[in-house]
């Protein structure tokens, strides 16, 4: 039944793949997640109105699938700015830019989520807008915001898929390629899903984790 | 001392407070009593500058509250505030959430802090609790952690906003005799409430708003026993 002309150096191959979907999602998880905590807590702090700009640019990116923003992006920092930058680097970019646009309404939805209440009494106790941004507004919206900011890092790991791209060979493009070499879609396919679970099952079982630790208080 | 000198404050057109003038003296305990939309909790929200103020002005100690140049975090340490919803940290330990302050505010060493901490929660009956997450306190001991709270800031004055008034009448007791201690012991309080029992007998002189305006001000026995303003005399006698 398992008679496969699949080799342990295709396996290699696959790893090697799911080594790149990592680093990507890492990079661009992290970076966007600064970047999301600054855009959303900016947003939050002028209000509707100064932030606007900011608010039409990041729905520019929330808005415009990611496949179309790689290849815009590509062509406008390769050939019209003559910027010789990898594939790598612009997948980074592009993938940052889009999790730090739907960070930003994780981040500002967690803020308000802490009751003005909770930080009156913070400030009239002489507390500063920095540490009850810090020692209260913190700790309690990142309890709010923790599930939507896991299924965002999940979804940004699957949608790193598209960065093939702009030429970057990560899991699915690795197992495509060896699809078309060895013509065996089921059991390539089935082995690249076990990647993404392998991936994806901590960063979740991370996150009910740390819910279920929060959910003492 | 805290002096309040023809404080004016609108919210849009409503005008909230009308020209209020009041001084409480060092020890003094002073009550305001008074109908909803009275003007009475803004009153309190302005002296520690929570709320800005449209014109008048408070000085706490002589600093003038609302100046520019005044350093509110600062003058804040002096004035203790509790208020009618209870503003427990919810991420904290009722230790963790009396010791916050201190040590973020006053930098006082985290040892110090506990000590300072597990002393106000005694003091308010609250000995056994310092694990304890506040979601499994009820409303009065909340409200208690909160007074602990603010003492152990080691105020001048405390301000009180109706901190009875969201609790379940069999809990208002144990609130009521905590800030019946606090009278005892000389702290200077002002409180806004709607205890016409408690502020008879903990006050020095009780407060009467009505409408943004203080209607009338007068020792508790005099106020009570012949109010003269014909809205305190309707006031006292809806509540009686």
């Amino acid at each position: 039944m398992f008679d496969t002309a699949l080799t342990a150096a295709d396996f290699a191959f696959l790893a090697r793949g799911a080594g790149m979907t990592i680093v990507v999602t890492l990079i661009s998880v992290i970076a966007g997640t600064i970047l999301g905590i600054v855009f959303g807590v900016f947003r939050y702090q002028v209000g509707p109105i100064w932030a606007a700009p900011l608010t039409f640019v990041l729905d520019v990116f929330r808005s415009i699938p990611l496949l179309i923003q790689l290849v815009l992006a590509n062509a406008f920092l390769g050939t019209i700015l003559r910027l010789n930058m990898s594939g790598f680097t612009v997948a980074c970019i592009i993938l940052s830019l889009y999790t730090a646009a739907f960070c930003a309404e994780i981040v500002r939805g967690g803020i308000e989520a802490v009751p003005m209440t909770t930080r009156r009494a913070a400030r009239s106790l002489g507390m500063t807008w920095g540490q009850d941004m810090r020692s209260i507004v913190l700790p309690l919206a990142t309890r709010v915001a923790l599930p939507s900011w896991i299924g965002l890092a999940l979804g940004v790991m699957k949608d790193s898929a598209l960065v093939y791209i702009v030429q970057v060979t990560e899991l699915l493009k690795s197992t495509q390629i060896l699809i078309t070499r060895l013509q065996e879609p089921l059991l390539l396919l089935m082995i690249c899903g076990a990647f993404y679970f392998v991936i994806s099952f901590p960063l979740a079982r991370f996150g009910g984790y740390l819910e279920k630790r929060w959910s003492n208080d | 001392m805290i002096e309040i000198e023809n404080v004016r404050k609108s919210f849009g057109s409503l005008e909230v407070l009308k020209g209020i003038d009041l001084t409480v003296q060092k020890g003094e305990v002073v009550t305001i009593i008074g109908g909803s939309g009275s003007g009475k909790s803004t009153l309190l929200t302005c002296i520690n500058g929570l709320e800005p103020i449209d014109s008048g002005r408070i000085t706490v100690d002589g600093t003038e509250v609302h100046a520019k140049s005044t350093d509110l975090n600062k003058l804040r340490r002096k004035i203790g505030i509790v208020f009618q919803q209870f503003n427990a940290f919810p991420h904290l330990t009722v230790l963790e959430n009396v010791m916050l302050a201190q040590v973020k505010v006053l930098k006082r060493p985290k040892a110090e802090a506990e000590a300072e901490a597990v002393k106000q929660l005694n003091h308010v009956g609250l000995g056994d609790k310092l694990k304890v997450y506040p979601s499994r306190l009820s409303g009065g001991q909340q409200q208690r952690m909160a007074i602990a709270r603010a003492l152990a800031m080691s105020p001048d004055y405390m301000l009180f906003d109706e901190v009875t008034s969201a609790l379940d009448p069999q809990l208002v007791g144990e609130v009521l005799d905590t800030l019946r201690m606090l009278a005892r012991e000389g702290m200077t309080m002002i409180c806004v409430t709607h205890e016409m029992k408690f502020a008879r007998e903990v006050s020095d002189r009780v407060a009467f708003f009505h409408k943004g305006v203080m209607a009338e001000i007068a020792p508790p026995d005099q106020l009570f026993g012949a109010p003269r303003d014909p809205e305190l005399q309707k006031f006292l006698s809806a509540t009686h």
